[in-house]
């Protein structure tokens, strides 16, 4: 592709993710924000296919689009009444949080301005270059150097106990 | 045979010849888009008008019969009418949500429908992960659904969608699965490798017991998702009205209209092109003559043949039995489809490793 088009399309991924991010803590009612975060991890997903990272892309629409923010949708259904608003911070809230995402910007710049990127020389990629899944596979379930099965059945774990739990807390009523 | 990647490939020769690549790509995405969407349109027609007649039939009925011959160009007056009805402002809705659920669901469904292999080179993106792709876009039409119910300050609408929510969560699962076994058995998630593997015989031939079995675990867990037949709670007439579309009219009434119809398309078209070879014509192993004949008709009629083929099944349940209740429609999925399909997975080990 070319680098004007690239650049046009990174830009209105980047725009469209900002601007929603910025509605989704600011939107007065819990639904609403609820889908502007829905919107920003599909804009998520758009970097990571304009990264021909297609797998993410996929993983980030299933997990989180498909089934995050579904589960927040159905929390707030149960929980909520039609017609609640959102009560106002208190001002030290909105330094504090002002505060902590002026943190995550010096942190996040720090480390690119430090980092030394590998492939900057390099020619930049061209066309449609996917890894293969046969590759992501393997590296999700073998053994050895380089490959995650141990971390992904420690998250497995994970997962079953929160499922127990949940069972357990929901039988007690 | 005749594939379509000729004409395909003739339009991009023919671009190339004349303009810079950046404009011939520009040129091919918009065509693609354009081409789509009425594939999308016009497919909803005829579906809708198979619908009707295979329902009438089924009561007994003639069916539409007063526009065109044999009512064919009814559906297409429905589609003037609807697209010239009046959007009505409902009091106190959120209007933003409102608007935005009506468009989630009909674009999850376009971008299911824009990967679907067609036939070799009628296919607009083969993604290394399609499959995955297929299930991950789908599963957007939730949300919609989801917030369209809520939204709409109706309490019709919030049970309608809280059915729906629960229904499309819990059929995904087994949907996942069954079509995770016809993966293990090509060990490809990529479509148009699914379908070049079964030159020889269709998977459901293929695979043998395990892939029957996922077949029909698909088939319903499949009708399930397009929240129609047995399973259609979410808008179940006598007691909810419309369900969570209830207070949508004009076009907006019209998207969701369409999604449900290209939903059953879509869910028909992975069944035929995971289990039923896609474009690939029957070939009966030994029968030379027979497989030639075969390959005389185009991959495309083929397609649309088996894919019609499934419609029909998925007719034919509608229009034969009852609306199950909400607590059979969970048990049905979470005690008897969703085991089955995890033994039907260890069952296709065995059958890859032993038999294969």
């Amino acid at each position: 592709m070319d680098p004007i088009i690239n650049l046009i399309v990174f830009a209105c991924l980047g725009v469209a993710s900002l601007v929603l991010s910025v509605l989704a803590v600011s939107s007065k009612s819990l639904l609403r924000a609820a889908t502007y975060l829905l919107l920003v991890l599909i804009c998520t997903a758009g970097f990571y296919l304009f990264l021909n990272y297609h797998f993410l892309a996929a993983v980030q629409i299933s997990v989180y689009a498909g089934g995050v923010v579904v589960l927040f949708i159905f929390a707030i259904f149960l929980t909520s009444n039609k017609g609640d608003v959102m009560q106002k911070h208190q001002a030290q809230k909105y330094i504090l949080g002002a505060l902590a995402a002026l943190g995550g910007i010096a942190v996040t710049a720090f480390v690119l301005l430090k980092h030394r990127f590998v492939y900057s020389g390099n020619h930049p990629m061209e066309g449609d270059q996917e890894i293969n899944m046969k590759v992501i596979g393997e590296a999700l379930m073998g053994t050895e150097k380089y490959q995650y099965l141990l971390p992904f059945e420690v998250v497995s774990l994970l997962l079953l106990a929160c499922i127990i739990g949940g069972i357990l807390i929901a039988r007690k009523r | 045979m005749f594939h379509f990647d000729v004409v395909t490939h003739w339009i991009d020769e023919l671009l190339r010849t004349y303009l810079p690549a950046g404009w011939t790509l520009f040129i091919e995405f918009v065509l693609i888009g354009l081409v789509i969407l009425t594939v999308y349109a016009v497919l909803a027609l005829i579906l809708i008008y198979v619908e009707r007649k295979v329902c009438a039939f089924f009561q007994c009925r003639l069916g539409p019969m007063r526009v065109g011959p044999f009512g064919v160009l009814q559906s297409v007056a429905d589609m003037i009418k609807i697209l010239l009805k009046e959007l009505i402002k409902i009091d106190r809705v959120d209007p933003r949500l409102f608007r935005l659920a009506a468009y989630l669901v009909i674009i999850a469904s376009i971008c299911t429908f824009g990967a679907l292999p067609f036939d070799k080179g009628l296919h607009v993106v083969d993604f290394n992960i399609g499959v995955f792709y297929l299930l991950a876009v789908s599963s957007l039409g939730v949300v919609g659904i989801l917030l369209a119910g809520w939204s709409s300050n109706n309490k019709y609408t919030v049970i309608g969608a809280m059915r729906s929510g629960a229904q499309l969560i819990s059929y995904e699962l087994s949907c996942g699965l069954s079509l995770m076994t016809i993966v293990m058995l090509s060990g490809s998630l990529q479509l148009s490798t699914i379908v070049e593997q079964q030159t020889v015989a269709w998977n459901i031939f293929r695979g043998g017991i395990p892939a029957i079995i996922a077949f029909i675990i698909y088939l319903i867990a499949g009708h399930a998702e397009t929240n129609r037949g047995p399973f259609d709670l979410p808008e179940a007439e006598s007691e909810l009205t419309a369900g969570y579309h209830t207070e949508y009219s004009g076009i907006q009434f019209g998207f969701f209209y369409l999604a449900e119809y290209l939903n059953l398309f879509i869910i028909a078209a992975i069944a035929t092109t995971l289990f039923l070879g896609g474009w690939m014509p029957l070939h009966i192993p030994g029968w030379e003559s027979f497989n030639q004949v075969m390959d005389y008709i185009p991959p495309v009629l083929w397609f649309f043949a088996k894919t019609f083929f499934c419609v029909f099944l998925a007719l034919w349940v509608r229009w034969t039995m009852p609306r199950l209740r909400i607590d059979q429609l969970l048990k049905l999925e979470w005690k008897i489809l969703m085991p089955l399909s995890l033994l039907n997975i260890i069952l296709m080990a065995v059958w890859i490793v032993w038999i294969i």
